[in-house]
């Protein structure tokens, strides 16, 4: 199943649950999604689709695939859904908030807290409206802190709140260091399993536009150790949303990634709700020569050299990993044992990065299937440099990816 | 120390009774009394910061005079029990000891309920026991055993009480100060009527976490009391050395503090109670109690290579808080020498027993290295690469 529908009728044992007054928060306004719009059906795929027709809008029971296609360059002829009602269609930072407002709504006892979330919406407006909605307490703004805010996030998920905790841009987590790996990670095998942190730590990170070096760091190599936490990355508006709802339901400590160049992408996603499987990776476009695995902004650059190979005569099949802690390597190792050859393009840097995870465990548990070694593309192991032009060199572009996949085919 | 005795009874001496009856007998005499007040004065009167320090004057119940005692005899016991485990090699790692503070954590648990949350760092032994934490389960995690408090899996600066509310327990110098702003983050969220007392010592006050959570506590007039455990030594650096400023109860600044004898378990009584009124209303505050450890910082540390065996003795003699519970029993004629004497021996028999089966206890089963990195599991068990068809339902 790649997501587990629910009504929201079904949420209401949990929500009574709770032992304070819920007038208070405005619970009782009608549910009303900011900047949602119904709209005729227009899906922009970039792949050509395989699998048994067109996007899927799955309502409860088993779904064996698939996932909205995202947006990339060129549109194509829109496929049918087979929704019963037409989606709506949004941008991915919105898409971010809509499941954020549900889980708020649906739970009271969720809370945001971080810099500027509050009244001025969050700086890539992704909590837009939700403190004059929910209140200062429900939307916390915080000083300038990390590594107390952070604290303090895990300290009232001790005490059974469910917090996301946001950092402005992920490198300003790295003060906070101590407290996601130490307590964030740790606190429930060190108590005996006692106390549980359901916490949600997300922010954008990654190479942006020209951002500088501090501020165009791949947190999810230095994360990726902790024991005890989950670390997903998502990249179209379809997953955002429904990785942030799953994330926020789990009682695991997440870390849900996101991009600062994703934020304005454009998608349909469907009406009704969905959570999709924090534990999934997402197959964007079977294939039969090679395996490419990837995630966050690097699927767009994948899915840009997939038509430039497809024009070249391979058939690259592309999956995007999601999942980066734990890895969901029942997918990859499908993928694998039919294609037999795998190229992997990330974000992070050479050295210790998610790729470097990734091709050590695929070469452990899938050697034999292996037809050649497995490739990595990654970032360079070089502080982000302002210089436009340097900057393009650090991360992976197309032409690369092309070049791998002509090598790796031979 | 002047001892104001305004007790509307007489108490008639137990001598006679006490030495032909049981010992449980004797105890049980003394717990059903709790009608007559005792008022005592503390050792030295409080020094506020931004606040008005609260009276001297504490009252008291005999039973609660005899439940310091025999509780802190208990702790005390303990830790040195822990001592000579800990060179026989049966606990290993590191292992901070809390004899010579008793007080703070008894006094401490006199003035709060278990709604009210208590963090703390590593010297976390005591305030388990005083959170309701029994012996076996203490020994059993110091020797890394299956029936330790967190089934051996946490180790001595890993102590944890949920359902009395004792969040642990952490081992990184004053990272549990913003968890404690998060405790009581919570409490104002639901707007519950607890505090949440976040302790940290005097090395941990020159963190700049401790700040950050402090300002936040007071921005948002979180229920939040911290706790300054002043013993005057971060490991081995001396206050003095370490901080510009070692007044620690001011340096709040615009939160306003109060600066205690915490080796008078009446006076820090008072202070958290006086704290918990003022916290509920008005937001943080700090406490700095002075105190004193024993023990060096841990037991590798023997404690006397930066401070003299004089001054420790000299705290010993004068200022130890047991001590000063006995002559306040022995002058209000609650009990005799004998039978005090008699509740450490009972203390010492408590402890050895808990040792004896605390080493009975079998080591964690290997598959306890997997249980509880995640809830439910995730991550390591269901995903290997022959995962089978069952996917884990989110709620």
């Amino acid at each position: 199943m790649a997501s587990i529908l629910q009504r929201i009728g079904a949420a209401t044992s949990l929500s009574s649950s709770n032992s304070f007054d819920t007038k208070k928060f405005n619970l009782s306004s009608p549910r009303s999604v900011i900047g949602r719009k119904v709209s005729n059906l227009d899906v922009r795929s970039n792949g050509a689709n395989k699998m048994n027709g067109g996007m899927n809008c799955q309502i409860g029971g088993r779904a064996d695939h698939f996932v909205t296609n995202a947006v990339a360059t060129k549109p194509e002829a829109p496929a049918a859904s087979t929704a019963s009602k037409p989606g709506h269609e949004l941008l991915l930072f919105e898409a971010l908030r809509e499941g954020l407002e549900e889980e708020m709504e649906r739970d009271a006892r969720v809370c945001i807290m971080g810099e500027d979330v509050g009244h001025y919406g969050g700086s890539y407006k992704v909590s837009k409206g939700l403190a004059p909605k929910y209140g200062d307490l429900r939307v916390l703004d915080t000083p300038i802190a990390e590594n107390a805010f952070t604290g303090m996030g895990i300290g009232a998920a001790m005490m059974g709140l469910r917090p996301i905790i946001e950092g402005m841009n992920m490198g300003f987590l790295l003060l906070a260091f101590n407290q996601i790996s130490n307590n964030c990670g740790m606190l429930h095998y060190t108590s005996g399993g006692q106390f549980k942190i359901p916490v949600v730590i997300r922010g954008p990170g990654g190479v942006g536009r020209q951002l500088g070096a501090e501020h165009s760091q791949r947190l999810e190599s230095y994360f990726q150790s902790i024991p005890g936490i989950q670390m997903v990355a998502c990249s179209t508006p379809y997953n955002a949303k429904g990785l942030m709802k799953a994330a926020i339901r789990s009682d695991n400590p997440v870390i849900l990634f996101e991009h600062v160049l994703l934020y304005n992408l454009k998608e349909t996603i469907p009406d009704e709700e969905y959570v999709l499987n924090l534990e999934e990776a997402e197959m964007v476009r079977p294939g039969e020569h090679v395996t490419i695995l990837t995630y966050s902004r690097m699927r767009y650059h994948v899915m840009q050299a997939a038509k430039t190979l497809v024009n070249k005569g391979y058939d690259p099949e592309v999956i995007d990993i999601r999942s980066l802690k734990p890895f969901d390597l029942h997918t990859i190792g499908n993928s694998v044992k039919k294609t037999h050859r795998v190229l992997i393009v990330e974000e992070c840097m050479r050295t210790g990065g998610i790729g470097a995870s990734l091709t050590a465990a695929i070469n452990e548990n899938f050697q034999d299937y292996l037809d050649a070694p497995i490739v990595c593309l990654s970032s360079q192991d070089v502080p982000t440099p302002y210089a436009g032009t340097l900057e393009e060199w650090t991360v992976v572009q197309p032409p690369q990816i092309v070049a791998a996949v002509e090598q790796l085919c031979r | 120390m002047s001892l104001v005795r305004r007790s509307s009874d007489l108490l008639k001496p137990f001598t006679t009774a006490a030495s032909t009856t049981s010992f449980l007998n004797s105890r049980r005499h003394f717990s059903t009394d709790d009608t007559t007040t005792i008022t005592v004065e503390t050792s030295v009167p409080f020094t506020g910061h931004n606040c008005e320090p609260p009276s001297r004057s504490v009252d008291t119940t005999p039973t609660e005079l005899m439940k310091f005692f025999t509780d802190m005899a208990l702790m005390r016991r303990m830790e040195i029990a822990a001592d000579s485990l800990y060179k026989s090699k049966l606990i290993r790692g590191f292992c901070h000891l809390y004899d010579g503070q008793e007080a703070v954590c008894i006094g401490m648990e006199a003035a709060i309920t278990k709604k009210d949350c208590i963090i703390t760092a590593y010297r976390d032994h005591c305030i388990y026991l005083g959170r309701g934490g029994n012996l076996l389960q203490s020994f059993a995690e110091l020797m890394g055993r299956q029936d330790g408090c967190s089934n051996g899996k946490g180790g001595s600066m890993h102590f944890y009480k949920k359902d009395a509310c004792f969040f642990g327990g952490h081992g990184i110098v004053g990272a549990q100060v913003p968890l404690g702003c998060g405790l009581a983050f919570a409490q104002k969220y639901r707007k519950e009527d607890h505090v949440t007392f976040a302790m940290y010592g005097d090395g941990a006050a020159n963190q700049g976490q401790l700040f950050e959570a402090l300002n936040m506590a007071a921005l948002w007039d979180l229920p939040a009391i911290l706790v300054c455990e002043n013993n005057h030594y971060g490991m081995g650096t001396a206050e003095w050395r370490a901080a510009k400023s070692p007044a620690y109860y001011k340096r709040g600044d615009y939160v306003p503090g109060l600066k205690v004898d915490g080796m008078d378990a009446f006076a820090v009584k008072q202070a958290c109670k006086f704290a918990k009124e003022h916290a509920l209303k008005n937001g943080p505050i700090i406490l700095e109690m002075d105190t004193y450890r024993y023990h060096g910082h841990s037991m590798s540390d023997p404690g006397s290579t930066y401070r003299t065996r004089d001054e420790i003795s000299g705290v010993r003699q004068e200022r130890d808080p047991i001590e000063r519970i006995r002559k306040l029993v022995l002058a209000h004629d609650l009990a005799t020498e004998q039978q005090l004497k008699d509740i450490e021996k009972l203390a010492r028999k408590e402890v050895d027993e808990a040792i004896a089966k605390a080493k009975e206890s079998p080591m964690p089963a290997e598959s306890e290295l997997f249980t509880n990195v995640y809830r439910k599991g995730f991550g390591v068990e269901s995903f290997g690469a022959d995962r089978k068809e069952l996917r884990a339902t989110l709620p």
